[in-house]
């Protein structure tokens, strides 16, 4: 199958006047980029009109240290009818950045989202239950950012292991 | 064949009473089962036919720590995983030990980043580190057989 056969060529070309998107091919696979005010029009779109009944992955990059943008959303969409798979993204700027969800159109977005903000610290807005999914309740900061640090303990080699053993925590019986 | 001829007739042995609590613990251990990695596969393997962990009186794993003595952290423990493990070590009766099977869970191994432990001994204290990622069965069985040497070493007035 061709990258773009007439069925994708008709998307990307609505897309471009709906939306003002931009596309993007990477081997073989077609990817819109959309404003954020545009995704929940555009899911829908793509759901409703396309057959794209299947939201295969939602996911972030972070581009740090840029800050505009920081981040890229990343939808992959799958249309189980017509066998074809197209990308989403949304490019989002600063630390704190808000989008909408889109737990309205596909349902399965729910945990995507919330893994989205435990991991990169996006917010959903209209989420339904937008808690932390992978660390615990209590944690602090959002790992799979670029400026989190990497670890918090120092490694123990032969050469300053007296040193470390002093204020290791060891636990008690 | 063995014991029994040195018997004699009155069927009764003399020795010192802790050296046949130690030998009772040592030979009728009961580890708790519970896997958190890739080790936890070797461990199996360990209690499998091939290796044969039964034969230094361990027949099967219990799935309750109220049930076990012995705890074989076998894999990272991640942040997430610590409170959890703690917990399941405060249930398991007294007299207990814990083994740290694998270098992640003695030390972090590989993984030095904010999800890992770096060293289960931050959270439950250990009375043997196995080395190897992940160790072979036999190591863990000589890691075994060191505990046991631990454990045969302890003397009554320290128990209290």
């Amino acid at each position: 199958m061709g990258i773009m056969d007439e069925i994708t060529q008709s998307i990307v070309t609505t897309f471009q006047e709906r939306f003002q998107a931009q596309t993007y091919e990477f081997r073989g696979e077609v990817s819109l980029l959309v404003g954020p005010e545009h995704i929940l029009a555009a899911c829908q779109a793509l759901r409703d009109e396309f057959d794209f009944n299947l939201l295969n992955e939602e996911t972030a990059v972070d581009y740090w240290p840029e800050q505009s943008p920081r981040f890229h959303i990343v939808y992959r969409l799958r249309s189980l009818t017509h066998n074809r798979m197209i990308g989403l993204r949304v490019a989002l700027d600063g630390n704190a950045p808000t989008m909408p969800s889109i737990t309205g159109i596909y349902a399965n977005a729910n945990w995507f989202e919330r893994e989205l903000w435990d991991m990169f610290g996006i917010h959903f807005d209209g989420h339904p239950d937008l808690r932390r999914i992978v660390m615990p309740y209590d944690w602090v900061g959002h790992p799979l950012r670029k400026d989190y640090p990497l670890g918090y303990e120092e490694v123990q080699f032969s050469f300053n292991f007296d040193e470390i053993d002093v204020r290791k925590p060891y636990a008690k019986e | 064949m063995g014991i029994e001829q040195k018997l004699g007739n009155m069927g009764i042995v003399t020795l010192k009473l802790e050296e046949v609590i130690n030998w009772s613990r040592t030979n009728a251990m009961w580890p708790m089962l519970f896997g958190l990695a890739c080790c936890a596969i070797e461990m199996m393997s360990a209690q499998a036919s091939n290796y044969d962990m039964s034969r230094f009186g361990m027949e099967l794993m219990r799935a309750s720590p109220r049930q076990s003595d012995l705890m074989i952290v076998a894999g990272r423990v991640t942040r997430k995983m610590a409170p959890i493990l703690r917990r399941l070590y405060d249930q398991m009766p007294d007299p207990k030990w814990v083994i740290s099977m694998g270098d992640c869970a003695s030390c972090g191994g590989v993984f030095n980043n904010y999800a890992i432990v770096q060293g289960v001994d931050e959270v439950v204290p250990v009375d043997v580190y196995v080395a190897g990622c992940p160790p072979r069965p036999e190591a863990l069985i000589h890691g075994i057989v060191t505990l046991y040497e631990k454990v045969k070493s302890e003397r009554m007035k320290d128990w209290a």
